[in-house]
């Protein structure tokens, strides 16, 4: 059987399929279930400085099995009553990275010092939330914005840091490098496109925020074009995330540069059993292509030769 | 995805409760709820009160101001539905007690109809705070079930808690299943009431993506969207949050 665990940002991974931020995670038994599921680590919601109701409903749009549109819009309980989530999860053995979202850098280095006493491996930080007033990638879509707040942020704990940047754009990888600089052990990409839905009868957006941001099968080569372009650019390692639904899926990620994994639509899709099914699957993938180490398929397909011509 | 569809009929139950029905051929069985958009305002959990093939119907308690909104839908006005989601009654059981405290019954009231038409028993103890609030008390009795009725003020039947009811008609006949919804408290009751008579609880959490995504309706160690809302009674026993808190929209635990 081929070894699935990964050392990723300093942490190391029993294999390399987190759970997304966003997808369960409001309570500390969700992250609990999705650990003793199989995940690797399991990411939280996005946690704020005070508490978030969210949108109104409409939030969701689904579109069969390869797509879901969401403007959830960070919904949280805040900081001052999400550490007792964390502590279940942690009470379950569970590899715990704490997702946090500010307003400006001042803001994600004042969560980022709360989220880290609460015992998580790491951080990540949300840069891309394509859809929240005020957050998200309004804070932090260009390469200064992303390499002040990440700054900021690494000044100020000592956990690693992974800076979860947006899709869009139309430069990535500019804002992974700029993470690096700023000091982060980690990019994670990508965070959902910005989408909307209309409906035909009524005349009118689905979503009540009209925008949300798509995910699930339909954004995966997106994605991991991002991957793929933004391995070039740094030499920290980079967390692969958008439409992984088959070890072939999430191969292509390690292929392409991605050292770990998040999964977030499949979960929901599927259920629970995607991750012990993930890990199966990529494990007999990885055995019928003669790689004994996931680690050892990092970006390989960066090193292939280009096809002669005649 | 959604339908929107046209509301063609609007029913006051109580002074309290509304049916609304409309045209939706996709299947559905009791226990299974449906997510309901109103246009321009929010989209609601609702449990199934009519399962037809054709049309399906929703009872809805005026609680929240959207609650009360939908109330204010008339015949004709367009909805958006999706669904049905969510696991169902088992209807199997010979003779079956329904515990129903308030807006309970509408969803218990189409389980109750599917276990007459395949000639199960059954007797239900319908509770409410007054006579005039017990929910499809004459559907119950015109499908051919018995029902008890309790009420707080004394209005109709036994004055008191519908809990009472259960426990004497438990303590005294047997059943091979209890069916349940209401208020927790109620419901906690209820089970332990019953004793070694199997009892599934219909649980309601605050609900936004019907999905298993979102964690808004986190119970326990589990998402009432698609592990419920069904639960056997020995599922609930180990959850903490049964009968003390719930979530509020974002994810704060408020007690009951």
């Amino acid at each position: 059987m081929a070894d699935l665990a990964v050392r990723c940002a300093g942490v190391n991974l029993r294999n390399p399929f987190l759970l997304a931020s966003g997808v369960w995670g409001e309570s500390g038994e969700s992250l609990a279930g999705a650990w003793n599921a199989g995940a690797g680590g399991v990411i939280t919601k996005s946690i704020g400085s005070v508490p978030r109701p969210g949108y109104p409903n409409p939030t969701v749009e689904t579109y069969e099995r390869w797509g879901l549109l969401n403007a959830m819009g960070l919904p949280n309980p805040g900081i001052d009553e999400y550490p007792r989530e964390i502590e279940i999860a942690r009470k379950a053995g569970a590899t715990v990275i704490g997702s946090v979202f500010g307003g400006n850098a001042e803001e994600f280095a004042r969560l980022a010092v709360r989220m880290a006493a609460t015992g998580v491996v790491a951080l990540e930080l949300n840069l891309s939330c394509p859809h929240a007033e005020g957050f998200g990638t309004e804070v932090g879509g260009t390469p200064a914005d992303v390499e002040r707040i990440v700054r900021a942020v690494t000044k100020e704990v000592s956990i690693p840091v992974i800076a979860k940047i947006t899709p869009n754009t139309n430069d990535a990888a500019g804002l992974a490098v700029a993470a690096e600089r700023g000091g982060a052990s980690a990019v994670s990409a990508i965070n959902t496109l910005r989408a909307i839905a209309i409906d035909v009868h009524l005349r009118r957006p689905v979503l009540s925020h009209g925008l949300g941001g798509l995910s699930g099968s339909a954004i995966k080569p997106v994605g991991l074009a991002c991957v793929w372009q933004i391995f070039e650019k740094v030499s920290i390692p980079v967390v692969g995330v958008g439409g992984i639904a088959s070890a072939q899926d999430a191969l292509e990620y390690v292929m392409a540069g991605a050292r770990a994994l998040e999964v977030g639509t499949q979960v929901t899709f599927e259920g629970i059993g995607a991750f012990g099914r993930l890990s199966r699957e990529l494990s007999i993938l990885l055995d019928e292509l003669g790689i004994s180490r996931i680690e050892e398929a990092v970006g390989v397909a960066h090193r292939a030769g280009s096809v002669p011509r005649d | 995805m959604r339908s929107v569809v046209a509301v063609t009929d609007r029913v006051t139950e109580t002074p309290s409760t509304v049916t609304l029905r409309f045209p939706y051929p996709p299947a559905a069985a009791p226990g299974q709820f449906v997510m309901v958009w109103l246009p321009g305002d929010d989209e609601l959990p609702m449990s199934l009160s009519y399962t037809d093939e054709l049309s399906k119907g929703v009872t809805i308690k005026a609680m929240g101001g959207t609650s009360r909104r939908v109330q204010a839908i008339r015949e004709g006005d367009p909805i958006g539905i999706r669904g049905p989601y969510g696991n169902r009654f088992d209807l199997s059981p010979k003779r079956v007690l329904i515990v129903s405290g308030g807006s309970g019954a509408a969803v218990l009231a189409p389980a109750a109809s599917r276990a007459r038409a395949a000639g199960k028993t059954v007797t239900v103890a319908l509770g409410a705070t007054k006579s005039a609030e017990l929910l499809f008390k004459e559907r119950f009795r015109a499908m051919g079930a018995r029902v008890e009725v309790a009420t707080d003020d004394g209005s109709e039947g036994a004055k008191g808690f519908v809990t009472g009811v259960a426990e004497r008609l438990l303590a005294s006949e047997p059943f091979d299943a209890v069916w349940t919804c209401g208020p927790e408290v109620m419901m906690k009751k209820v089970i332990a009431a019953a004793r070694s008579v199997p009892v599934f609880c219909s649980m309601e959490r605050h609900m936004k993506c019907a999905l298993g995504m979102c964690d808004a309706c986190a119970l326990g160690p589990y998402h009432v969207c698609v592990d419920g809302p069904v639960f056997p009674a020995e599922a609930l026993r180990s959850v903490p949050d049964f009968g003390a808190f719930h979530r509020d929209s974002s994810g704060r635990r408020v007690p009951f």
